[in-house]
């Protein structure tokens, strides 16, 4: 991965100062903790002064975040977090816009706010606490809950076929799609500093364990035992390897991806991750096997999958006015009230 | 070729042909020229729900009423004087509005066997030939004939020479009503100014259809309609929803703010985003959203940024603007929500007009979320009204619902329109201070009961706002029960407070005590004004008031309904204004509705008025 250097010389604010007077109200040893502290120390090293942070949410456990968070910030309604920023970031470019949201509040009832946010690509970050469940109402499964799962409204097991959230997005035209979880505290605060760098919408995917109600749901990729075989680190322009000691690789046969032994290959040999491609980032996006259901299968990435550099909507609208008020010249109230044709009672 | 000309008052002209027949622009363009003249107009245009319904059906109709005349005119009429018809459809269909004794002017050929059937018509029942329209002065002419052999030189094809039928029609309206054929002429020039070859047709059909006036042997009659009698001043031509849009961008100019529209398309209020769209030059933003939540949410962010948020819709959108609307109505922010209402429920009749979105503004939101309202009487007062309500929205910090319908919006009148100066101008302070030592309390209330606005980037005003109840003074989530019952009390006192900073009701017309109140609100101020001309011209002791602030109530309003012996209230919906009123005042309002998605008529308000007077 491309590093991206903190640099405490633009520090204005200290983490400490990112603390509000309010009490945490999450269950304790839920992941959201971790989130909060990982966001509240990578945020000073930004450089942004912290009048100009704006944190919107919408509705779910992960939406109480900006009431954590001692910068500007709104707490709104079910799934609309990203449509309140649409709007924010349109009226005003210079703010540093941060949404966090849920799987359920982004990908169920905000899922059309979503795709459109993506595709339109305002200069925002938006932060999805997927926990594969909905917590705040007490344990129902969501829309990236697997298959079969037994919850309170699923008695007998979901018949519903989760989203893969990274594909959606890539379906949708992001242009910086990640993803990373709660129990790797370093690697989350590189991805929300590469998060912010990104100029236009970045995807941030965080796979957050919710203990009350889907305790041990990322387990296998977040657990000493297994992460190492069952999780695949990606950076730019290194091969893809994983395992306990780099012993395996990924090689592309094709199409198609395969895993091969480190012993009988070398780098050379294996898949050299490329943020840029869109194509190779998509079958990336599609390394989504179950772990849980054993047999061969292929591990889970993290990381940033795909950047790309495409104008921000807020720019093109910004621009656009300019333009026009560069060749017409700024609008005349008298002159627009007076429209073309008049005519004179005496 | 004697020709004789009558002087007239005022004519009430109804065009109606196929939506492809041109009807609203032959409607306009005459209605421009009347206006240009110094008459006094309302027009109200009458749009089927298709686009393009099967050519020469009934379904396929299309319709633009105008009102013109030498004394003051206040609704686009009742029954018409003139009926122009392109073809058999929109005669059977329109038949009905016209008066007896009136003129028809026909387009022979859309009554051919293939039109009439179409029309569902026997063709031995062609009313042009079985005698039916005896009771009318009827001109028949062959429009499309005359169309085609006037440009069979052109150069141009059938299809596009067919399209130029209109302009027929139009030049022979301007040679019965002595008109000139100028503006028209300036008006194509501009929008063909790139197509030589057709703004050449088109002037050669709308000189050939005056002159088809001049040289025809026929005794059509000539009219005289002298310039009215109004105000003095510099007047325009204004539709509806191009006055709400300027009222926008006027409040914008006056407040400072920037001002920014999230919509989603949407029948009949789609022109103002289009007009909207238009004016980058006053650095308005327009953002079409996904969907209308998306356009309200949109909007929510943007105000909470500093804009002059707006966003506009029709019934089934703000249904599902619901639940963002308590969100800013809990935010305290300000907003305006503009509803071009349309006949509902459900998709009802897009293109038609009601009134029948007062209850939902009222009350469409879950839980006790108030909100002020306000309602346009007339084109022209749109602009007056969104003034209004964006000054309430910004200097009271709280979401407004500007209520417009689809008869005002698409309706135009002559518009004595202000100068920038002359507008009343609207404070806006955003907070720079702290103002709670050294916190800052985002619901800490001023002498208003409005709070501060303080957007980000404004340092040491870091704070957070949501849709959970908050802590009186704080804004922090509070569960309390008692805080709760207050924050409800303070949300309803704050609204109601607005009534200390807006006019009085005033009496429009007829005496401040007496035996009947007619009580408007919206659009059907111009229908109640004229049923109450003649009233009055009977001496019949009836006055008229019309309601613009229905959220809160003008502080007098009480005491003008117990004026009245009786109060009559008539709307285009079952009965909304009425059931708040008797809530409110606890009066026996009598209910007087037309759900026609059409507008009452003088005439029909005018019998009412006689009925009410006459029974004890
Ligand atoms: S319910 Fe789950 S996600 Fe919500 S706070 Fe508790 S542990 Fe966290």
């Amino acid at each position: 991965m491309s590093t991206v250097e903190p640099n405490p010389s633009m520090t204005t604010f200290t983490s400490k100062e990112l603390v509000t007077d309010q009490d945490v109200r999450w269950c304790p040893g839920c992941g959201d903790y971790s989130i909060l502290k990982q966001v509240q120390t990578v945020m000073p090293e930004l450089g942004i002064p912290r009048e100009n942070i704006v944190f919107v949410s919408g509705i779910g456990c992960s939406s109480r975040f900006p009431y954590y968070m001692e910068t500007f910030g709104m707490h709104s309604i079910h799934g609309r977090a990203t449509a309140i920023a649409s709007g924010l970031k349109a009226a005003r470019p210079d703010l540093s816009v941060w949404i966090v949201s849920g799987d359920g509040d982004s990908m169920s009832i905000g899922g059309n706010h979503f795709i459109h946010l993506l595709r339109r690509n305002f200069d925002v970050n938006l932060l999805v606490f997927n926990n594969e469940i909905y917590g705040l109402t007490k344990g129902q499964y969501s829309p990236t809950s697997e298959e079969g799962k037994v919850t309170k409204s699923t008695p007998f097991g979901s018949v519903d076929h989760p989203f893969n959230p990274s594909a959606l997005a890539l379906g949708a035209d992001s242009t910086f799609v990640s993803r990373s979880m709660d129990r790797d505290p370093v690697h989350l605060k590189e991805i929300l500093r590469r998060a912010h760098k990104h100029k236009g919408t970045s995807f941030v995917e965080i796979y957050q364990n919710c203990n009350v109600f889907n305790d041990g749901a990322f387990e296998i990729f977040t657990d000493k035992e297994t992460k190492k075989i069952e999780t695949l680190f990606v950076e730019h322009g290194k091969p893809l390897v994983f395992g306990q000691n780099g012993e395996k690789g990924i090689k592309l046969d094709g199409f198609k991806p395969v895993v091969v032994d480190m012993a009988s290959h070398s780098a050379n040999d294996l898949w050299i991750h490329d943020e840029t491609d869109r194509l190779k980032a998509s079958m990336l996006s599609r390394f989504f096997d179950n772990p849980r259901k054993g047999g061969e299968h292929l591990p889970r990435p993290f990381g940033v999958f795909y950047v790309e550099d495409r104008p921000c909507y807020e720019d093109g609208m910004k621009t656009q006015i300019e333009s026009i008020i560069t060749s017409k010249g700024s609008g005349d109230l008298d002159k627009l009230l007076r429209g073309r044709d008049v005519w004179e009672i005496q | 070729m004697s020709h004789q000309t009558d002087t007239l008052e005022r004519v009430i002209i109804k065009f109606a042909g196929d939506s492809g027949d041109g009807m609203q622009l032959t409607g306009t363009q005459f209605t421009n020229t009347a206006a240009l003249f110094g008459n006094d107009i309302s027009t109200f245009p009458d749009f089927p729900a298709e686009i393009r319904a099967p050519q020469g059906t009934l379904a396929g109709v299309s319709g633009y009423q105008l009102h013109f005349g030498s004394t003051n005119i206040y609704s686009p009429g009742d029954r018409c004087d003139v009926l122009v018809v392109m073809n058999a459809a929109a005669l059977k269909a329109n038949l009905k509005q016209l008066k007896k004794g009136g003129i028809i002017i026909a387009n022979t050929e859309g009554f051919d066997a293939k039109n009439l059937r179409l029309a569902n018509i026997a063709e031995q029942d062609n009313p042009l030939e079985n005698g039916s329209l005896e009771p009318y002065k009827v001109i028949r002419i062959d429009v499309t004939k005359m169309t085609r052999s006037a440009l069979n030189d052109s150069g141009l094809g059938t299809k596009e020479i067919d399209r130029s039928k209109n302009m027929f029609v139009l030049g022979f309206l301007y040679w019965m009503y002595n008109r000139t054929l100028d503006n028209s002429i300036k008006f194509l020039e501009e929008k063909f100014s790139k197509k030589p070859d057709i703004l050449n047709a088109n002037i050669k059909i709308l000189k050939a259809g005056y002159h088809y006036g001049d040289t025809t042997e026929t005794m059509t009659p000539r009219f005289v309609v002298n310039p009215a009698k109004m105000k003095p001043g510099v007047y325009r031509n204004i539709m509806g929803n191009q006055a709400t849009a300027m009222g926008l961008i006027a409040a914008s100019q006056k407040s400072g703010l920037e001002l920014f529209l999230g919509s989603y398309p949407i029948t009949p209020a789609s022109d103002i985003l289009h007009e909207l769209a238009k004016y980058k030059s006053f650095g308005v933003k327009t953002f079409q959203a996904e969907d209308e939540i998306a356009a309200i949410c949109s909007t929510i962010g943007a105000a909470f940024g500093g804009s002059l948020g707006v966003t506009t819709s029709s019934g089934p959108g703000i249904a599902l603007k619901g639940e963002a609307i308590g969100l800013s109505v809990m935010l305290e922010i300000p907003l305006v929500v503009i509803n071009v209402q349309r006949g509902g429920p459900s998709t009802g009749l897009p293109t038609k007009t009601e009134q029948s979105d007062l209850m939902q503004a009222m009350y469409g939101r879950n839980g006790e979320a108030p909100m002020p309202v306000i309602a346009a009487s007339s084109p022209a007062d749109c602009f007056d009204t969104v003034y209004e309500a964006c000054r309430i929205a910004v200097e009271f910090m709280t979401p407004v619902m500007f209520l417009s319908d689809g008869y005002v919006a698409n309706g135009a009148e002559p518009w004595r329109f202000p100068k920038s100066s002359d507008l009343k101008p609207i404070s806006v302070e955003f907070a720079k201070a702290k103002n709670g030592g050294d916190k800052y309390l985002p619901y800490k209330r001023d002498e208003k009961l409005s709070r501060p606005w303080a957007v980000p980037g404004t340092p040491g005003l870091e704070h957070r706002i949501g849709g959970i109840e908050k802590q009186h003074e704080t804004g922090n989530i509070s569960y309390d029960p008692e805080n709760h019952e207050f924050m409800v009390h303070m949300r309803e006192a704050k609204v109601e407070k607005i009534a200390d900073f807006i006019p009085d009701q005033t009496i429009d017309s007829g005496p401040s005590k007496g035996k009947l109140l007619v009580l408007g609100w919206g659009s059907t101020y111009g229908s109640i004004k004229t049923a109450l001309i003649d009233a009055h011209a009977k001496g019949y002791d009836v006055a008229h008031a019309q309601i613009r602030h229905l959220k809160p109530f003008p502080k007098n309003l009480g005491e003008i309904l117990y004026n009245y012996d009786k109060v009559l209230i008539p709307e285009m919906n079952n009965g909304q204004l009425v059931r708040i009123i008797r809530d409110k005042y606890m009066i026996p309002a009598i209910a007087f509705n037309k759900i026609q998605g059409m507008p009452f008529t003088a005439g029909e308000i005018f019998e009412k008025i006689e009925q009410v007077l006459s029974e004890k």
